[in-house]
This record gives structure tokens, C-alpha cells and sequence, in this order.
């Protein structure tokens, strides 16, 4: 328990700065920016109580919103990835799995089911996000192009430090 | 009662969900359209340090860019010196004496925060309310003009850049000082702004010089960028064209608050006429 909340922490300070610091001023042709930091959202355990989920989701959006200046905006996106986190999960997880596979990671869950829930998870949250910033549907073609690649850029990098922190299964 | 509850408890994921998603976007939306200074931004004392800290990081990368600047910043002020001049005549000399007085005060800053990629971007800077910036100023790089002051703390303010939804800024054709007025463009692109409602008559050319008009928050002059394309006409009065700006907003170091000494007195005598 107490180290759950110890790997939480560290992973929330580590995510934040990387997104503030260095991934903010990533930006590839105008069209692709990853927000990596929702994969705090994703990488929480599987027990954490809805409340929790939500207190968390919109801590951590509040703190990305005032390095960005956008106060509520990144926290409404987060909110929303919370909620989408919690149906998916409870369409293709079953709940007695849970005392094996405390965290849905990637080693855990295995690349397919882990592919599909971040592209699910990240497409939500960046059609949100990008919508909500820019409040007008004139560009809407535009708009769709800037969603798709800036997913699939944080995609990439959520696959990506999933493989850097693989660990093989645990034997039962 | 009781299967009320067990409703609520059911769906309790889907309740929570609607309680703080409109509590996020009460925040977002009343930031948005009243512009109210919440302590929730990068003026504050937590995130304003962090930012301050980084940027004295990413300094020594472009140490020598910004010699390089200086240096060229250097020789055209040196071309400007009194000095390089000849003076013919004394009475010229005493003519300037007495007619120049100073209306626009440079406040120089450095940039400690910066966006250029998202469709509303902000500039943040280590200086505040302390050092005499106050709200409206507009701010200028050696390059060219980069945008206004919207929130100021004590030691650090914000600037809402040119790179935003809501900015514009009246502009004029060097050559021919046609007035028109600047905004960014419908792209996203950092390099990119469009010079609107130019009168039919101006005949802009590619590659002409686009500066500030003098009627805004800059003094006359400033550079903003050179026209790139223009666009085809739509059979109105007005001319629209895209601009190349200037300025390099994804590498600001250092800018310039312009203090202009005269505004409060225009600003007091304009709202006399509307009484």
C-alpha cells in the first residue's frame, strides 16, 4: 500500500516536469504535441476508489493548467480521461482479476490490451482538450488532424516508457 | 429514498464524473471571459520560481546567440550615437534639445516561459508591478513586436502574445503608411500573421516592410514582419495579406516593456470626449 503511493508520487512529480519542461516545447510540423501526462491517470491501480480516481485526475490537471496558464482546461480533460478510464476498464477487466494485477501496465496487461486502453484513453482526452482550447468547430478538419497525430506521438511515448520499465511476469 | 441512494451509489463513477467536470469548467470558463488574475498561473511564487530556475538552465545553451545579437544590437546603437553624427549647426543642435522629450520608457526583461504551439500562447517574464510594469503595456524584442502585458504580480508578469486568438495590433505599410491592422493566423503557424482591411489603394509588394502605426501601445515604427503573400482579393474595399513576422517567438530571450509616458494623459483626454 504504502509503496503504491510512494511509485504514484514519484511517477506524478516525474510526469509533470517532463511534460512542463521538455515536452512543452515539442511540437512537430504544428500538428503533433504529446501530453504524456495522463499516463499518471492510466497507471493507477486497479482498486483506487472512484472518488480517489477523480481527486487525482483533477489534482493533476490543476497543476498542469498553471504551468500552462490555462486554468480548468487540462483539469475538464482529465476529469473526462478518469471517467472514460473507469468504463473501460469495467468493459474488458474482470473484477476478480484484480489481486493478480494490481496496476494496469503494460508488462502486466500485456501489449494488446494496453495498446487499445492508452489509443482509447489518449484520443478522448486530446479530442477534449484541443476542442475545448480552440471553442470553435470552423477548423474542424484541421482540428481532427492536430487530435489523431498528437495521440499517436503520445502513444508512442506511453508504449515507449512502458518497454523501458518492462518487467517480466511474476510467478503465481 | 433508500433506492435513491442505491442509484446514486451505482452510479456513483458517472455523479462524480458530472460534479467535477462543470467544477473544471466553471474555473476554465470564468478565467476565459473575465480575464480575472487567479493565483492558479505561472505569475505565482511556486511555479513562476520553478520556471525562473529552467529557463537560467536553458541560458547557457544560446550564450552565444545572444552575443551574437548583442554584438549586432551594439553596432547599430553606436551608428545611432550622437557622436556619429556631424553636427552642422548649433542652432539644429539646440532645436532638438528642446522639442525631444521622452515618451517611450524600455523596460528590458527576460523571458522565463513560452509557448508558441498551442491556438492561445502566453509569454512569461521576470519582471513586475516592483520594476513599474503595469497592465497594457506593450512589449517589443529587438527583433520586432511580440505583444501586450495582460497580468502582472509583484515580480513577474504575463504577456499575451501575438501568437493569441484575441490579439491585434494596429499596423501600417512602411512605405506608403497605409493603416491596417495585424492578427496571427488561422494555422497555428509561429512564422505567420495576417495584415487586415489595408485600403484597396495601397499596392503592397511582396517582401514590403510591415511596421506598428503609432496609434497602439508601440512607438511608430517597430518592425513586424515582411509581407509573404497576398491574398486574392475579394472584391471589397479592404486587402488582406499574409506576414512573415519578424520575430522569432519559439527563441525569445530578452524583450523590452515599452512605457509610453503620455498614454494616461491620451487615455484621460479621449474619455473626456465621450462624456
Amino acid at each position: 500500500m504504502i509503496k503504491a503511493v510512494f511509485v504514484n508520487l514519484v511517477r506524478f512529480v516525474v510526469l509533470v516536469f517532463l511534460q512542463v519542461f521538455l515536452l512543452k516545447n515539442i511540437t512537430l510540423y504544428n500538428l503533433s504535441t504529446p501530453y504524456l501526462y495522463i499516463l499518471f491517470i492510466l497507471l493507477l491501480p486497479f482498486e483506487t476508489p472512484n472518488v480517489l480516481l477523480f481527486i487525482l485526475a483533477f489534482i493533476l490537471g490543476i497543476t498542469i493548467d498553471a504551468f500552462y496558464d490555462t486554468p480548468g482546461l487540462h483539469a475538464a480533460a482529465c476529469v473526462l480521461v478518469a471517467f472514460v478510464r473507469i468504463l473501460f476498464i469495467s468493459i474488458t477487466v474482470q473484477k476478480d482479476g484484480f489481486d493478480n494485477e494490481p496496476e494496469p501496465t503494460l508488462s502486466i496487461m500485456g501489449l494488446r490490451w494496453f495498446f487499445t486502453y492508452a489509443l482509447v484513453l489518449t484520443l478522448f482526452h486530446h479530442f477534449f482538450l484541443f476542442n475545448l482550447e480552440a471553442f470553435n468547430i470552423s477548423e474542424l478538419q484541421y482540428m481532427i488532424g492536430r487530435v489523431i497525430m498528437s495521440a499517436l506521438f503520445t502513444v508512442f511515448l506511453m508504449l515507449m516508457s512502458g518497454l523501458l520499465f518492462f518487467r517480466r511476469k511474476e510467478r503465481k | 429514498m433508500r433506492n435513491l441512494l442505491i442509484f446514486i451509489t451505482k452510479y456513483n463513477a458517472f455523479f462524480l464524473f458530472i460534479i467535477f467536470e462543470v467544477f473544471s469548467l466553471v474555473i476554465y470558463i470564468k478565467y476565459n471571459s473575465f480575464q480575472k488574475a487567479t493565483f492558479i498561473n505561472s505569475s505565482n511564487k511556486i511555479t513562476g520560481d520553478l520556471y525562473t530556475r529552467v529557463s537560467g538552465l536553458y541560458e547557457y545553451l544560446k550564450l552565444r546567440e545572444v552575443n551574437d545579437n548583442l554584438a549586432r544590437q551594439n553596432a547599430e546603437l553606436r551608428n545611432q550615437l550622437k557622436s556619429s553624427f556631424y553636427v552642422d549647426t548649433l542652432k539644429k543642435h539646440k532645436v532638438s534639445d528642446t522639442i525631444y522629450k521622452q515618451q517611450y520608457e524600455y523596460i528590458v526583461a527576460k523571458v522565463i516561459n513560452n509557448s508558441v504551439n498551442r491556438s492561445n500562447n502566453y509569454i512569461t517574464i521576470d519582471r513586475g508591478s516592483k520594476e513599474g510594469i503595469t497592465k497594457g503595456m506593450g512589449v517589443i524584442s529587438d527583433q520586432g513586436i511580440v505583444g501586450k502585458v495582460i497580468y502582472i504580480s509583484d515580480h513577474y508578469a504575463i504577456i499575451q502574445s501575438l501568437l493569441h486568438k484575441d490579439s491585434q495590433f494596429s499596423a501600417m505599410l512602411a512605405k506608403n503608411k497605409e493603416i491596417g491592422y495585424i492578427e496571427w493566423n488561422d494555422h497555428l503557424d509561429p512564422h505567420m500573421a495576417v495584415l487586415k482591411d489595408v485600403s484597396n489603394n495601397a499596392q503592397p509588394k511582396l517582401g514590403e516592410l510591415v511596421v506598428t502605426s503609432g496609434y497602439s501601445l508601440f512607438p511608430a515604427g517597430i518592425p513586424i514582419g515582411r509581407i509573404s503573400s497576398l491574398q486574392t482579393k475579394t472584391g471589397g474595399f479592404l486587402l488582406n495579406m499574409d506576414v512573415k513576422l519578424s520575430v522569432d517567438f519559439s527563441d525569445l530571450q530578452y524583450v523590452y516593456v515599452v512605457n509610453n509616458k503620455f498614454a494616461k494623459e491620451q487615455a484621460a483626454l479621449e474619455a473626456q470626449k465621450k462624456e
